[in-house]
């Protein structure tokens, strides 16, 4: 395994070096990603909190289409947001293609369902909890959504989480609609998809490594906030 | 008492709220892996930009995508390499002309105990014929790049049906060089390769050059502007700059100068 050692070796020399490449690369990766997932929350969540929280005809086929949609494959994502974003496509005059705001908007279109299919299971699973008390205080139905999200908030923390993880992770669709622009949209994973094609296999694994250390940075984030939040709240 | 989280949201948009187009000036280049993974543009364009201020963001697929990407009007330029293609790329009237750029060649790569006995070969057609009579296994592309297209017109050549041993000994990738270069490498495959991917190549595995030096393994690239009036959008203007410089004596001598161990990848024959 003298392979294995030299990987962890030359991911553990990227991280001490930390040239002004890397910088960028990790920069850029956070920043789509995080925007991504931003937005999705503010999308996913409302509509998993509706779907979970309301009877409505159709509910159950509207779970089935958001649960399905979490399989979407990123390179599925990837061209659809390419056809809509080129300049042969509805949204071409907009002039996103190859920029990463066209990464965020495919990260977006592939995160959301998660997160609002996720929600959803989180908001109905509290709402059993919650629908006698509701009905007892004639709540209506969006104070309901409201205080459902709001409660579940530290579970759907989680979910967030789990879109971050899809998004940070893909390569399928910001390859397709980023282009992996050298300096203005190469991310993590679409560098280590092209040291790979150059066989460079111990760099593209050591940069996996990198990736790796990055996801555990944002999750120990979101944990320690996620501590000194309830600290405060029971304080 | 949920202040930190919004204050960590509030964080997240400043980082997202960066700018997202970083330059004005700048034009797109569709082109292919191998003019990239060779490392050829890291050495050319920031000449190229050091000159005009330009800034040339290349997308690096296979000459395939690549040219139904330009047919989509998004890029500036095409700089790829299948020259019918390329053709009938301007005929369609996406681009405005094409201009010979430069050539290199293609080599047959495999490993070193050669089954199919094909080393030292210069004749490519009969090296296939070789391979295929051995049933050895041969890694294919299989993505309709430009060398997919140059090696199933070698096949044809010798008289090969490559789609009816697809599956056995012939093995479609369906992708780039690189990644087919890595199966190759682990399968113990020939594969048709250019020599500028070969040589800057990381994970060689013990294989080497068999097949080399046959006129009919010679690789031509070619650089189209995208036609404006079919392309609104297009930077025509700086498009077009960056193509004059390419072919100009200037950009031409900064492609021959580009070595990878000592070795020129890219052999300039603008104008011939």
């Amino acid at each position: 395994m003298d392979g294995f050692w030299q990987v962890l070796g030359e991911a553990a020399g990227l991280i001490l070096a930390w040239d002004s490449d890397l910088i960028e690369i990790v920069g850029l990766s956070l920043r789509v990603t995080l925007t991504a997932v931003a937005i999705s929350c503010v999308i996913g969540l409302p509509l998993g909190a509706a779907v979970g929280a309301f009877r409505f005809p159709g509910r159950t086929a509207a779970i089935v289409v958001l649960n399905s949609l979490m399989g979407l494959p990123p390179v599925v994502v990837g061209l659809m947001a390419y056809l809509m974003l080129s300049a042969a496509g509805p949204l071409g005059p907009l002039q996103l293609l190859y920029t990463p705001a066209a990464m965020i908007i495919a990260q977006t279109i592939l995160v959301t369902p998660l997160i609002a299919a996720l929600s959803r299971q989180v908001v109905e699973d509290c709402y059993r909890e919650y629908a006698e008390q509701f009905d007892s205080l004639g709540v209506g139905p969006l104070d309901r959504a409201a205080a459902l999200l709001w409660d579940a908030r530290y579970s759907l923390l989680t979910v967030a989480l789990a879109g971050f993880g899809r998004a940070v992770a893909e390569v399928g669709a910001v390859i397709i609609v980023g282009g992996n622009i050298n300096h203005v949209t190469r991310v993590m994973t679409t560098t280590i998809a092209l040291e790979t094609s150059k066989g460079n296999l111990e760099l593209a694994l050591a940069l996996g490594v990198v990736l790796l250390a990055l996801a555990v940075a944002v999750n120990g984030a979101v944990m320690a906030l996620r501590a000194s939040a309830v600290r405060m709240a029971y304080a | 008492m949920f202040r930190p989280i919004v204050l960590a949201l509030a964080a997240a948009g400043f980082i997202a709220a960066g700018p997202l187009a970083a330059t004005d000036k700048f034009i797109v280049v569709q082109s292919t892996t191998s003019t990239q993974n060779s490392g050829l543009y890291d050495h050319i364009l920031p000449l190229f930009r050091q000159k005009t201020g330009i800034e040339v963001r290349v997308v690096a697929v296979g000459t395939g995508q690549a040219i139904r990407n330009a047919a989509n009007g998004d890029g500036d330029v095409l700089l790829v390499h299948s020259k019918r293609a390329e053709e009938e790329f301007v005929a369609a009237g996406h681009g405005i002309a094409r201009f010979d750029l430069m050539y290199n060649d293609f080599v047959i790569v495999g490993p070193a105990a050669d089954p199919a006995g094909v080393a030292g070969s210069d004749d490519a057609v009969a090296a296939l014929t070789g391979i295929a009579r051995a049933k050895a296994p041969f890694a294919s592309r299989g993505d309709d790049s430009g060398t997919h297209k140059a090696e199933l017109a070698l096949w044809a050549e010798a008289g090969v049906d490559v789609a009816a041993a697809s599956g056995g000994w012939y093995r479609e990738t369906g992708s780039g060089m690189g990644a087919t270069l890595n199966i190759g490498a682990g399968m113990g495959a020939y594969v048709l390769t250019d020599r500028a991917t070969w040589t800057s190549f990381g994970n060689k595995n013990g294989h080497r050059i068999l097949v080399e030096g046959d006129p009919g393994l010679f690789n031509q690239y070619g650089i189209v502007p995208v036609n404006p009036e079919k392309h609104p959008n297009v930077r025509a203007g700086p498009g077009r700059q960056f193509v004059d410089w390419m072919l100009s004596r200037e950009g031409q001598a900064a492609i021959a100068s580009y070595r990878v161990d000592g070795q020129q990848l890219f052999f300039p024959n603008a104008g011939n």
